[in-house]
């Protein structure tokens, strides 16, 4: 046995590259489950292709898993990778621009052949593994196919289902490297495969393999400790941001789906508006428009949650900007849309849907209240029964069908005020128009003032998020107010209403930047609002921002 | 329910709501009848939920005093499924029409109709769109003039009754406005079934369509045009009953009563899915040749399916009986969990 030197790591960056069919996602997701239960904080990042079996071997069939742990806190999965593990060479070809110099690549030589090549369009003679181009890295090759099958010769299995294995030695690999305890994946391999014991076993055997690998080859000279984070002491849990997520009858309605399929409810949520009886509408967002690119992050919804039904149609809008922020606001957004009577938009992305973190849950006991009341029945001598008779909050009573006395009709044609009678009066149409506009407004008397989250309550400049890229901007801000910058950092979560702070807040910054993955729509709410002089920064990729690139953005703003 | 529930008439369930269909329009005998029978159910005006689409039909349910919702284009169906499926113990009526139920709601009908929640689905049918004034519907007849085909239609229309069948409905019947009684009694039929029953009736518009259905509603040539289907008995009709339907094979044929015994006739039978098959294809234009006469009454019944809110509460209750009932904090801790100190 070779002697390996153990050095500590404050954090590490991993992508995991491969074939779709390679479980590139499965390893990835054990490997955060492991480094979790390890105590890291992490944030991951799966990108993956919108084709459950993408053409083999090519650059458009590769699917990446990035996680970022640390014992530090972690934000974002991280701009560049420390290890690309990649299964073929499209795999490299398509991740080592993100992989850091220097950085570690594991290559399994058998998805180097001379048709994998062919497949990702790399000419013969130009072998990533041979022909110098990796010289600025440290490469590590391995078969990680010929091991597979040599470790599963008797186990009966075809070698199509040993092949399938391969995933399990990289995960063991790199798990001895990293110093990850193994059990939950074995007991998640047992557990998974417990009506096949043969393929259960060939799993276990294949990730032991890789293990064992890394601890008699000499291709290693390190192994890595990465030390507990010190988070806030309570009970956690991993969260993907997509976990955490019939109205007339007396239940709380909630829809869920992305852009085309928000498009195909506009319909409804207008009629939803217009009866005024709560309903949550999810929107994950993705590349659009049309279907876009199904599995690819943008914030491009924003103004069809906004706007993107016939007449005026106001909804409260609410964005969550983490996995874990997904539960607080879904549940704001059912309380909301319960108290008020009145539809929400919930947004997320397929940043937050797709990313995990570590998730301090709550205990239900210590959830805010949401009151419900249902309108009482009524016998024959009492008053009629309003149907759009208001509160102070202006929601009307919710009357429930089977309740005596509360018969009443409602529908998409514009009501009379008070008593929810068909009108075309003039008059009323323009009250009743202001109504549904000062209903969601209200809100604002409800929700919590907006807060920095980064920085000084004032300087030369803000930094003015929403939705999923909050971790790469509260880690660009930190890096600019180390470097010495006046900076600081907001996430808006609640748009339509603005919390009632944030015109105030926008005007103690002498420029106020606003980081958007679309072609600027926040951007054109704010300035509309606050007439402010917001400066637009656009990225459109179907990609994250990258922490560094909003310092270079910021610094080429400000310098 | 409760026993002390004071016998209704048909003016409980008239709303205070001015109706403002055209004079004359079909729509008021099946607001009529419908407000006819409802009393007759037992049921406090409370339990009883009217959900409509777009449409001139769908203005329906402004005019019953029960809860109602006049919805959006063609998904009546979809928000009468929800309903019913959380609140089992309403009574569920979708008011629709040609256009908003075959057009845009296509889609929607043919679902529910597979899915079969107990509700029951009031198809006004006048092939026209009469609320946007006069263009053709998906079930206007080929070659129609009207205002948006003004060289007359080139479109097939759709066979309603044949497209409830190929989507497996399990109650399915059509009525006419100008017969009250018969109507009375279709609506009835479809409350007592258990499952979505569909109810094709054939309704004038006289501002747009007028006379479209004349052929099988005036008296003067009803009896020769339409087959008043009862469940057990022989298919005759005839001015003067006097012929009769007769299967050779799967072939139905016209016989003259005066030369064939009404023992040999087709004997109606609600239950088989095939003979209502082949009744449902006698739709031929009443102008051709050797046409079969257009059926009225129940096609097809089939009591044995289960319906959907049946199945959807059923499933409910056994997974809280196998995994207990719901546990919040359990649910939003999941299977791992870690301690940090």
């Amino acid at each position: 046995m070779t002697a390996t030197t153990d050095k500590e790591l404050a954090s590490v960056v991993i992508r995991f590259a491969g074939d779709s069919g390679d479980g590139m996602q499965l390893t990835g997701t054990q490997f955060t489950n492991a480094t979790a239960l390890h105590g890291n904080d992490l944030a991951t990042f799966p990108d993956f292709p919108a084709e459950i079996r993408a053409p083999l071997g090519t650059l458009a069939g590769v699917s990446g898993f990035q996680i970022h742990f640390g014992s530090t806190k972690i934000n974002t999965p991280g701009d560049q990778s420390d290890v690309l593990v990649a299964m073929n060479v499209a795999a490299l070809k398509v991740n080592i621009k993100s992989l850091k110099k220097g950085g570690v690549i594991i290559a399994n030589t058998d998805g180097f052949d001379a048709k994998n090549m062919r497949l990702a369009n790399v000419p013969e003679d130009k072998n990533p593994l041979t022909d110098g181009s990796l010289s600025e890295y440290d490469l590590k090759t391995i078969d990680v196919t010929k091991i597979t099958r040599a470790a599963l010769a008797d186990s009966g299995l075809t070698t199509k289902e040993i092949d399938r294995c391969k995933n399990m030695f990289v995960l063991g690999l790199v798990y001895w490297m990293y110093h990850r305890p193994m059990e939950n994946t074995l007991n998640f391999i047992k557990s998974k495969f417990s009506k096949n014991e043969a393929v259960m076993n060939a799993n276990l055997k294949v990730l032991n393999a890789g293990w064992n690998y890394g601890e008699t080859t000499e291709m290693f000279a390190n192994r890595y400790t990465v030390a507990a984070a010190k988070m806030e002491p309570g009970v956690y849990r991993g969260i993907m941001g997509n976990q955490a997520a019939a109205a007339f009858g007396g239940h709380l309605a909630i829809t869920g789906s992305s852009g085309p399929g928000i498009a195909l409810k506009g319909e409804a949520i207008g009629l939803a508006t217009m009866l005024e009886l709560p309903l949550v509408i999810v929107n994950v967002q993705r590349a659009g428009p049309s279907t876009g690119m199904p599995t690819k992050t943008e914030q491009a919804d924003l103004m069809q949650a906004m706007f993107g039904r016939n007449g005026e149609c106001p909804v409260v809008v609410l964005a969550a900007q983490s996995p874990s922020d997904c539960f607080t606001l879904a549940f704001e957004a059912c309380k909301i849309a319960l108290e008020h009577m009145i539809p929400v938009f919930f947004l997320s992305d397929g940043y937050i849907a797709n990313g995990a973190e570590p998730w301090k849950f709550p205990n239900t006991a210590s959830l805010p209240d949401i009151q419900v009341h249902f309108a009482a029945a009524r016998e024959a001598g009492d008053e009629p029964f309003m149907p759009y008779l208001r509160d102070e909050k202006l929601s009307r009573p919710w009357a429930v069908p089977g309740t005596k006395g509360l018969e009443h009709r409602i529908g998409g044609l514009e009501k009379q005020n008070i008593t929810g009678n068909i009108s075309y009066d003039a008059a009323n149409h323009e009250l009743m128009t202001q109504i549904r506009q000062e209903k969601v407004d209200k809100v604002a008397d409800f929700i919590s003032d907006q807060t920095i989250d980064t920085g000084e309550e004032s300087g030369d400049l803000l930094i003015l998020g929403w939705g999923g890229t909050y971790g790469a901007l509260k880690t660009a801000t930190s890096i600019l107010i180390e470097e010495g910058y006046k900076v600081s950092h907001a996430h808006v979560r609640y748009i339509n209403p603005f919390p009632k702070n944030l015109g105030d807040l926008l005007k103690r910054f002498k420029k106020v930047v606003v980081p958007e993955l679309n072609n600027g729509q926040l951007v054109k709410i704010l300035r509309d609002k606050y007439f402010v002089d917001a400066i637009p920064y656009n990225k459109i990729q179907g990609q994250p921002f990258m922490s560094n690139e909003v310092v270079a953005k910021i610094k080429q703003i400000l310098d | 329910m409760t026993a002390t529930t004071e016998k209704l008439t048909a003016k409980d369930f008239a709303s205070n709501q001015e109706v403002r269909w055209c004079p004359g329009c079909g729509d008021y005998s099946i607001l009529k009848q419908v407000q006819t029978v409802l009393p007759d159910l037992g049921r406090p005006k409370e339990e009883f939920v009217f959900i409509s689409g777009i449409g001139c039909s769908s203005r329906f349910p402004y005019y019953m005093e029960t809860f109602g919702m006049h919805s959006i284009h063609g998904r009546a169906t979809a928000i009468a499924t929800g309903l019913k499926a959380t609140r089992p113990e309403l009574s569920v009526w979708i008011i629709s029409g040609d256009g908003d139920s075959m057009s845009i709601g296509g889609n929607h009908f043919i679902h529910l109709l597979r899915r079969n929640p107990d509700v029951n689905l009031l198809v006004f049918n006048n092939q026209i769109y009469g609320l946007t004034k006069g263009q053709y519907s998906p079930t206007s007849e080929q070659g129609k003039i009207t205002k948006s085909t003004p060289m007359g239609s080139v479109d097939h229309p759709f066979n309603p009754i044949a497209l409830s069948l190929g989507a497996d409905a399990t109650f399915v019947a059509r009525t006419m406005d100008r017969d009250p009684k018969h109507q009375q009694a279709m609506i009835r039929r479809a409350y007592d079934h258990k499952g979505t029953s569909l109810v094709e009736i054939y309704q004038n518009c006289n501002v747009f369509n007028d006379g479209a259905f004349e052929v099988f509603t005036e008296k003067s040539s009803k009896k020769e045009e339409t087959l008043m289907m009862e469940h057990g008995k022989p298919l005759v009709f005839g001015e003067n009953a006097d012929k009769g339907i007769k299967l050779d094979g799967f072939k139905p044929v016209i016989v003259d009563l005066n030369d064939s015994a009404v023992s040999d006739l087709w004997v109606h039978d609600e239950t088989d899915l095939v003979k209502a098959t082949i009744l449902s294809r006698f739709y031929d234009d009443p102008a051709d040749e050797n046409h079969f006469p257009r059926p009225f009454g129940v096609f097809y019944v089939n009591s044995k399916k289960a319906t959907f809110d049946e199945l959807f509460n059923a499933q409910i209750a056994y997974a809280k009986e196998k995994m207990g009932p719901g546990d919040l904090d359990k649910l939003i801790a999941g299977k791992e969990t870690w301690l940090v100190n």
